[in-house]
């Protein structure tokens, strides 16, 4: 766990002046919450321990790190809040789960080890894997646990998984899908809880490691957040290659060509881990474009400006989260496209939570695909 | 050995070496009424189970049996009213669905499907109370210890589950 001082002076957050655009910018306080990243920032910078710590507001952060991209003193404020979450982990501080702590508890076992999960279920003879070694890691995350969850929500996490394990395939890669992979831990991590984290961490990385993979490549935005920063230093040698599957298969376009009989209009959803926290804003768009058929259409905010899902971490969520998820579906909507595409489950996991408004419903409703989804329906 | 201790071994249960920690929640108005029906009648039966009161069935989301799991439990059984006789009417039905997604989680971690249960009791059905758990509590003692019991922090506390002297108790 790192001390106060020591997380002021990683963030830069001592070099805030106090102007106070990370709170105009945030989009929890934009919908009216008394969510205020510059005081939490202060409160830091002046050693206020106990105000950060006491109420767990510091749960009600996105990490959705737009404030970031405003700050003029270049203060990572979404590292602050995660450094911070872990002091108060520490305090014995929880966030509220909007799913009852279910989740966290799955990802606590994950970390605790000693079952062998039973997560390949949904591989279907159609689909060439390798439970072990190979050139090509592919990381499927924790989508085959989002299904069982979730199912009353339209679509499904785990079609995404399987269209990119088809487009693997079609382009002559068998990759390794491991029954042996655990939770990457992402949102333990951004629920404050270091230890979780590191055992996940440590489990993962020999797994990667043993496979003897020189590129791993994965789906969902956060795992691929968790691995390209957070796991760097868990590899003793050098990692593999990591790309995100619009990387992986934007390289390799050529291979597959793509033709749609039916012409249609997307509109992409930039997640927050992949756009904002990681710089990939092209290969998404260059991969939806090399489509014949296929429109993009950009919503008002887009790329670095890219509006949050509003429970990237499990945490909080309260109707501000309601309020950002309905006006961007409305943003969506706006377009007139007819698919939102995007990148990661929980974004079609929280778009669809709120399209289930029996009010607002019909003023918001989209229909969701993920890139790998719309790409492999696209192959004829 | 005489024919004597010989029958004596057939037919009385040999200690076992390890009781099993479970989690009983039990809804207000029937299963845990059941519960109190089955002290009441003083029937004896396996006191290795930690009962939760909740009011309705239908309020036992999936996180509550994952937790329980997640700190220890080596089983959980999850009862409520039959259907029809719901005191909200629906809460069973709600407690389905709920269960559905729990057993689906539950299978993906790799835990056994016998960890697992869910059972109708009625507030007159003490006797069945005593037979659930006891039925309950013999197939997760031949499951074993749960992989995830006293691994890392905040594990079920000592209590009935670590007594191995197999002792019976009444219930409610």
């Amino acid at each position: 766990m790192v001390e106060l001082a020591q997380a002021v002076k990683r963030t830069n957050a001592w070099a805030c002046y106090d102007c106070g655009k990370c709170t105009a910018t945030c989009p929890i306080s934009r919908a009216g919450g008394s969510y205020s990243p510059r005081r939490h920032v202060l409160a830091s910078n002046l050693g206020h321990r106990q105000e950060i710590v006491k109420n767990g507001s510091l749960f009600s952060c996105l990490t959705c790190s737009l404030c970031d991209q405003r700050c003029p003193a270049r203060v990572d404020y979404t590292q602050l809040v995660q450094l911070l979450r872990e002091l108060t982990h520490g305090a014995g501080v929880e966030p509220e789960c909007p799913h009852g702590g279910a989740l966290q508890s799955v990802m606590r076992m994950m970390a605790k080890g000693g079952a062998q999960q039973d997560r390949l279920g949904w591989l279907d003879g159609g689909l060439k894997t390798d439970p072990a070694k190979g050139e090509v890691f592919y990381w499927t995350g924790c989508a085959m646990y989002y299904d069982a969850f979730f199912p009353d929500l339209p679509g499904s996490a785990l079609g995404g998984t399987r269209a990119a394990i088809r487009l693997m395939n079609m382009l002559g890669v068998t990759p390794v899908v491991s029954p042996g992979e655990r939770c990457c831990g992402h949102d333990l991590l951004w629920n404050g809880d270091r230890q979780s984290f590191e055992m996940l961490a440590r489990h993962n990385v020999k797994l990667v490691v043993e496979s003897g993979a020189r590129t791993l490549v994965v789906s969902c935005a956060e795992c691929y957040r968790t691995w390209k920063i957070d796991y760097e230093r868990f590899f003793d040698a050098r990692p593999p290659r990591m790309l995100h599957i619009s990387e992986f298969l934007a390289e390799r376009m050529a291979g597959l060509k793509p033709g749609l009989k039916a012409k249609r209009k997307v509109t992409f959803q930039d997640p927050c881990r992949l756009g904002r926290h990681l710089g990939v804003y092209e290969p998404p768009r260059q991969l939806l474009g090399a489509i014949p058929g296929v429109e993009i259409v950009e919503m008002k905010h887009s790329r670095k400006a890219a509006a949050c899902c509003a429970g990237g971490t499990w945490t909080n969520c309260d109707r501000y989260a309601k309020q950002i998820q309905v006006e961007r579906l409305r943003e969506a909507r706006a377009t007139g496209a007819e698919v939102l595409v995007t990148a990661c489950p929980k974004c079609r996991i929280h778009f669809g939570c709120a399209m289930k408004d029996p009010k607002l419903g019909g003023d918001i409703s989209i229909e969701m695909k993920d890139l790998a989804e719309i790409v492999a329906a696209a192959i004829v | 050995m005489s024919a004597a201790t010989k029958r004596v071994q057939q037919t009385a249960e040999p200690a076992p070496s390890w009781n099993p920690s479970l989690v009983v929640f039990a809804c207000n108005w029937c299963s845990y009424a059941g519960a109190d029906t089955a002290g009441v009648a003083r029937l004896q039966y396996q006191p290795h189970f930690r009962i939760i009161r909740v009011m309705c069935s239908g309020r036992i989301h999936p996180g509550f049996v994952l937790r329980a799991f997640e700190r220890g439990a080596d089983g959980v059984l999850v009862s409520g009213c039959h259907f029809g006789d719901c005191h909200y009417i629906f809460g069973n039905h709600r407690a389905v669905e709920q269960f559905e997604k729990t057993r689906n989680i539950v299978k993906l971690l790799g835990l056994e499907d016998g960890r697992l249960r869910l059972e109708w009791i009625s507030a007159a059905e003490g006797v069945r109370f005593a037979q659930v758990i006891n039925e309950f509590t013999d197939q997760v003692r031949k499951l074993g210890p749960s992989p995830f019991a006293g691994k890392g922090k905040g594990g079920m506390p000592a209590g009935n589950g670590d007594e191995s002297h197999g002792g019976t108790g009444t219930g409610g």
